[in-house]
C-alpha cells in the first residue's frame, strides 16, 4: 500500500523532533547531566565540607586539661564542655576570636535539673521554688564537679518530694528508716549503695495484720494469707501516700 | 536560571564531574565519594544511632545544639531532631507534646497529675532507614543513601517538589525555607566523617544518644545493639530504620 | 545561609501551628502540597475524561455523541496545555524542572510523569487532532488569505490531498489513534492517582484503590466538563441543542457515577470494616475538618444529588428545556464535587499527623504563588485557550463551508 502523502509529511515532523531529541541528548548535551551518580558524589563532598560548629570534648581537652579531669572525676563526666558552653568550634581556631559563654544562671542548671515529672527516676532535680529560690546555683556547687556543699543529713535533703507527699498521709510519723534500710555510703554515693526496700509482707504486717502488737499498729487490717497472693505489699500499695492509690 | 547561565554552569560542571565519575568505581545505586579526605573509606561503615529512652531528661540540648551546627532555621517549624514527651493516663488516653516547640523552659515544675501513670521523653530524629521511603519517591534521584548508610539530600539538585517530605512516615523532613529545598538529619556527615560525634551526641549530658557503626567490630552501638531490647519506630513500614530504641514503650509512634 | 525567614511564611506557619489539634510531628505544621497540587488532579481529570468521551464516538461508533466529539477533543487539549502548570509553579524551583527528564530515578513514581504527559499531548491528543481537522486545515488555508493562510498551511503541514482515499486514511488514523489513546488516558490519570496511592506512610492516601478511584472520577469529570461547555456553547450561540445527544452524555454520566461511588464507597467500608491503626483519626478528620467539604459537597451535593437528578431524567419524561437545566445543574455540581474530591485528597491527607495523634490545619494564601489567585486563574486558562481553539479551528466549520465533504 502506498503511504498517503500526510503520513510523510507528518512523518518528517515527527523524525525531526526524534532527531533534534537524539541529537541533544547523545551528542549535544554531556552524558554527566544524565546520571545522578557524579552529582551526588559532588553532593556527599560539599556535605563533608561543611564548617563544624561544635568543636568536641576532645578539643577543648587539649587547652583545658584542668577543668576537664576535674570534670572527669566527678558527676558531670560524660556531659560534653559544649553542653553549658555552646558550639565552640570558633573559639577552637582562634581562641580569641570568639568566648564561650560561661552560664551562671539558674536557668542554665534547671534546663536539666528542675524538676519534671517525665525525667527518669533517680534524675536528681530540684523544685526550682522551693530549692533556695534566687540564689545562683553555681555559688554553691561546682559545676565541673557537682557535689552538694555538705553531705545531707536528712533524707529530706534529696527526697523532699516524697517527704512532702507522706507528710499529707497517714504515714506521715513513720521515719524513713522503719521501712528502707539506709547504708552510710549512701550519702556520699547514692548510686553505689541503694537503701533497701521491704521484701516481704511482713514489714507492712507489723501494723496491718488483725491483732498486732506495735504501738502504731493501724486500723486498717488485712489477713496476709488472703490478700494479694505473693506480692509484696508496696507492689500494689504506694507506701508513701497509701491512700492516694487505688 | 535562565539558559546562559544554565550552559555556563554546565559548562563549569563538566570537567569536574567527568574527573568525578571516572574516579568513581561502580556501585549499585550508592553514591561513591570519589574525592574524600585519603583517610576516610565510606564502604568501611554503616552508620547509626542508638537511643536509650530511660536515659533522656528532656532538656533539649540536642536540639538547639543541631540547629547551631546544621544552620537550621531558628523558627519552631523546622526540626532535624525534636524531644517528645509522653504521658500515660490511668484510662489509658495518652497525651503527647513536642517539647522543643517551646519558646523558653517553663518558669515551675510543671504541676504532678496523679491520674499519670507512665511518663517520659522519646528524642526523635530522621531514622537513617536502610531502606529509605524518601529516597524512593525522589524523580530526579537528589536525596540518595550514601555507602555508609546516611540518607543526604543534594542541594543543587532538589527541585523541591516535597515528594520526600510526604513519603517520610516519621516527619523527618521539612522544605527549608532559605533554600527551598529538602532537608534534613545528616547524623552530621561533616563531623562523623571526621571521626567526631554528631552535635546531638555530643551535647547530650545523660548518654541517652549512642552514635556508631554497624559494621565495627568493638563499636558501643554494636555492644548497645547487643545489650538491650531493641524497637524501631513503625517496623509495619519495612523502613528499616537504624536509629535503634532501647526501652521503647509500645505507645510512641 | 543564616537569615529570617519571610514574614508571610511565618505569619501562616504560626497561624497554622495554633489551629493544631492533638499532638503533630513538629515538621508537619507546613502544608506541603497546597492549592496548586488540588488543581493539578483536577485538570488532568478532565483531560483524561473528556478524552475518553470522544473515544466513545471513534471507537465504538456511538453516533449520537459525534456532535461533540471535536469539542470533547479541543476541551481534552486546552485542558492538557494547563495542566502541568501547577506542578510546574509549586516547585521550590521550577528552573530546575528539567532534571525531572535528565535524571529520571526509576524508583519514582513521580519521575515517570513527565514522559506519560508529554507522550500523552504530543503522541496522541496533537495528532488525533491533526487527522480529525486536516481536511478543514487544507480548506481553510485555500479559502483564507494572508496571515491566515499561512497558518492554516503550517497547520496541514502543507499537505493538500483531499481525495477520498486521503480522507478515508485521516479517518482511519485517528481511529488508531483513539485505541492507543484510551489506554494512555487511562494510564495518564491512574498514574496521577498512583503518585498518592503508592505513599505507605499515609493511609489517607496509601490504596489500592487511589489509581482507579481517580481514573473513574476523571471520566466523571471530564464527561460532565464536555457537557457543561456543549449547553453553554448553545446558550451564548443561541444554537439548538441535539437532545439525543445530551441524553446519550447524560446516561455515560450516569454509569460513571455509579462506577465512581461504588468504588469510592467499597474504598470507605473496606477502611472501616479492617478498622486500622490510623482508623481513629481518620474518622476524627472526616467528621471535623472534611465534613463540609467530604460529605457534604463531595458526597451529597457532588454525587448523590446528580446520581439522583440523572436517574430521575431517565425514569421520568420531563420537556427539553427541563432536562436541559438539569443536565446543566447536574453537570456543575459534578465539576463542583470533583473538586472538592481532589482538594479532599490531597489537602486531607495533610489535615492529619502521621504520628495519628492529631488534626493540622490549611490556611490558603490569598495572593502569591501558591494561592487562591493562581489557583483561579489556572482554572480560568483552559477556557481561554479554549476559546482562541474555537476560533481557530471551528468545529462546525465543514457544515458551512464545505457541506458536501463533511462527514
Amino acid at each position: 500500500m502506498k503511504l498517503p502523502e500526510q503520513v510523510t509529511r507528518l512523518g518528517i515532523v515527527i523524525a525531526a523532533i526524534v532527531a533534534v531529541v537524539l541529537l541533544l541528548r547523545l551528542v549535544i548535551l554531556p552524558e554527566t547531566l544524565f546520571s545522578a551518580r557524579p552529582h551526588q558524589a559532588a553532593a556527599v563532598e560539599r556535605e563533608m565540607a561543611k564548617p563544624l560548629r561544635h568543636a568536641g570534648v576532645a578539643v577543648c581537652r587539649e587547652c583545658h586539661a584542668e577543668q576537664f579531669e576535674l570534670k572527669y572525676g566527678g558527676k558531670h563526666r560524660n556531659i560534653g564542655c559544649e553542653n553549658c558552653h555552646g558550639p565552640a568550634a570558633s573559639h577552637a581556631a582562634d581562641e580569641n576570636a570568639a568566648k564561650p559563654p560561661l552560664p551562671r544562671e539558674r536557668e542554665a542548671c534547671l534546663a536539666c535539673h528542675g524538676y519534671d515529672s517525665s525525667r527518669p527516676n533517680g534524675f536528681p532535680q530540684v523544685d526550682p521554688l522551693e530549692h533556695r529560690p534566687r540564689k545562683k546555683c553555681v555559688s554553691c556547687h561546682d559545676p565541673h564537679d557537682p557535689v552538694p556543699p555538705k553531705v545531707p543529713t536528712e533524707c529530706t535533703g534529696c527526697h523532699g518530694r516524697i517527704e512532702r507527699t507522706k507528710a499529707m498521709s497517714t504515714h506521715a510519723l513513720l521515719p524513713c528508716a522503719s521501712c528502707h534500710a539506709v547504708d552510710e555510703r549512701h550519702m556520699t554515693e547514692p548510686r553505689l549503695a541503694l537503701p533497701t526496700k521491704p521484701d516481704s509482707r511482713e514489714v507492712c504486717g507489723r501494723c496491718h495484720v488483725p491483732g498486732a502488737t506495735d504501738p502504731a499498729a493501724s486500723k486498717v487490717t488485712v489477713d496476709l494469707t488472703a490478700h494479694g497472693g505473693t506480692y509484696v505489699c508496696w507492689e500494689c500499695h504506694y507506701a508513701h501516700l497509701p491512700e492516694g492509690r487505688k | 536560571m535562565n539558559k546562559r547561565e544554565f550552559l555556563k554552569d554546565a559548562i563549569l560542571f563538566f570537567p569536574a564531574a567527568a574527573t568525578l565519575q571516572a574516579l568513581a568505581p561502580a556501585a549499585e545505586g550508592k553514591a561513591e565519594p570519589a574525592k574524600t579526605p585519603a583517610d576516610y573509606d565510606a564502604t568501611k561503615h554503616w552508620y547509626g544511632m542508638g537511643i536509650d529512652v530511660d536515659k533522656c531528661i528532656g532538656c533539649n540540648r540536642c536540639v538547639e545544639a543541631c540547629k547551631a551546627e546544621n544552620d537550621v532555621p531558628d523558627e519552631p517549624f523546622f526540626f532535624r531532631t525534636w524531644i517528645e514527651r509522653y504521658q500515660i493516663h490511668e484510662n489509658g488516653e495518652t497525651r503527647v507534646e513536642c517539647i522543643s516547640t517551646r519558646a523558653a523552659l517553663p518558669e515551675q515544675a510543671p504541676p504532678e497529675d496523679p491520674t499519670v501513670v507512665r511518663t517520659f521523653f522519646v528524642p526523635k530524629l530522621c531514622n537513617q532507614c536502610a531502606h529509605p521511603p524518601c529516597v524512593q519517591v525522589c524523580p530526579v534521584g537528589a536525596t540518595f543513601q550514601t555507602q555508609d548508610g546516611v540518607v543526604l539530600v543534594d542541594e543543587k539538585r532538589c527541585i523541591g517538589c516535597r515528594y520526600c517530605i510526604q513519603a517520610c512516615p516519621y516527619g523527618a523532613r521539612y522544605l527549608n525555607p532559605r533554600t527551598k529545598t529538602a532537608d534534613k538529619c545528616t547524623f552530621c556527615y561533616h563531623r562523623v566523617t571526621e571521626g567526631l560525634l554528631p552535635a546531638c551526641v555530643e551535647v547530650c549530658p545523660t548518654e541517652a544518644r549512642i552514635f556508631g557503626d554497624l559494621k565495627g567490630k568493638a563499636d558501643r552501638l554494636v555492644r548497645f545493639h547487643r545489650v538491650n531490647q531493641i524497637s524501631v519506630l513503625k517496623p509495619d513500614l519495612n523502613t528499616e530504620p537504624k536509629v535503634l530504641y532501647a526501652q521503647l514503650d509500645g505507645e510512641v509512634r | 545561609m543564616s537569615g529570617a525567614i519571610p514574614d508571610s511564611l511565618n505569619e501562616q506557619l504560626s497561624h497554622q501551628l495554633s489551629q493544631v489539634v492533638g499532638f503533630i510531628y513538629p515538621n508537619e505544621v507546613e502544608t506541603q502540597w497546597a492549592i496548586l497540587i488540588v488543581v493539578y488532579p483536577y485538570l488532568t481529570g478532565i483531560v483524561a475524561g473528556a478524552f475518553i468521551l470522544a473515544s466513545l464516538v471513534k471507537v465504538f461508533n456511538v453516533v449520537e455523541v459525534q456532535p461533540i466529539y471535536r469539542l470533547a477533543l479541543l476541551t481534552a487539549l486546552s485542558f492538557m496545555l494547563v495542566a502541568g502548570m501547577p506542578l510546574q509553579l509549586h516547585l521550590g524551583h521550577p528552573e530546575r524542572a528539567y532534571e525531572i527528564f535528565f535524571t529520571p530515578q526509576p524508583t519514582s513514581a513521580m519521575a515517570m510523569f513527565g514522559f506519560v504527559y508529554l507522550w500523552y499531548l504530543l503522541g496522541i491528543l496533537l495528532i488525533e487532532i491533526w487527522f480529525e481537522y486536516r481536511h478543514q486545515l487544507v480548506l481553510m488555508a485555500q479559502q483564507s488569505r494572508g496571515l491566515l493562510r499561512g497558518i492554516y498551511g503550517a497547520l496541514s503541514l502543507y499537505s493538500k490531498d483531499v481525495s477520498p482515499e486521503a480522507l478515508a486514511f485521516d479517518h482511519k488514523a485517528s481511529k488508531l489513534i483513539t485505541i492507543v489513546g484510551i489506554p494512555s488516558a487511562f494510564l495518564l490519570h491512574g498514574y496521577v492517582g498512583f503518585i498518592f496511592g503508592s505513599v505507605k506512610a499515609n493511609p489517607w492516601w496509601g490504596s489500592v484503590l487511589m489509581p482507579i478511584v481517580f481514573l473513574m472520577s476523571a471520566i466523571v469529570s471530564g464527561i460532565a466538563m464536555v457537557m457543561f461547555l456543549y449547553i453553554l456553547l448553545s446558550l451564548v450561540r443561541n444554537e439548538k441543542l441535539d437532545m439525543r445527544c445530551l441524553d446519550k452524555i447524560g446516561l455515560f454520566l450516569l454509569v460513571a457515577i455509579i462506577v465512581d461511588f461504588t468504588l469510592e464507597a467499597l474504598d470507605y467500608i473496606h477502611r472501616l470494616y479492617q478498622s486500622e491503626e490510623s482508623i481513629g483519626i481518620l474518622t476524627q478528620l472526616v467528621s471535623s475538618k472534611l465534613f463540609l467539604s467530604l460529605v457534604v459537597v463531595q458526597l451529597l451535593l457532588g454525587m448523590l444529588l446528580p446520581l439522583l437528578i440523572l436517574v430521575l431524567v431517565r425514569s421520568v419524561r420531563f420537556n427539553e428545556e427541563l432536562r436541559k437545566l438539569l443536565y446543566f445543574t447536574t453537570s456543575l455540581l459534578i465539576l463542583v464535587g470533583i473538586f472538592s474530591m481532589r482538594w479532599n485528597v490531597v489537602i486531607g491527607g495533610q489535615l492529619y499527623s502521621k504520628s495519628l495523634r492529631g488534626l493540622m490545619a490549611y490556611k490558603m494564601e490569598i495572593t502569591g504563588i501558591e494561592s487562591l489567585l493562581t489557583a483561579l486563574a489556572l482554572l480560568a486558562l483552559p477556557f481561554i485557550i479554549l476559546t482562541v481553539l474555537f476560533r481557530l479551528l471551528p468545529p462546525r466549520w465543514m457544515e458551512s463551508h464545505a457541506p458536501a465533504a463533511a462527514n
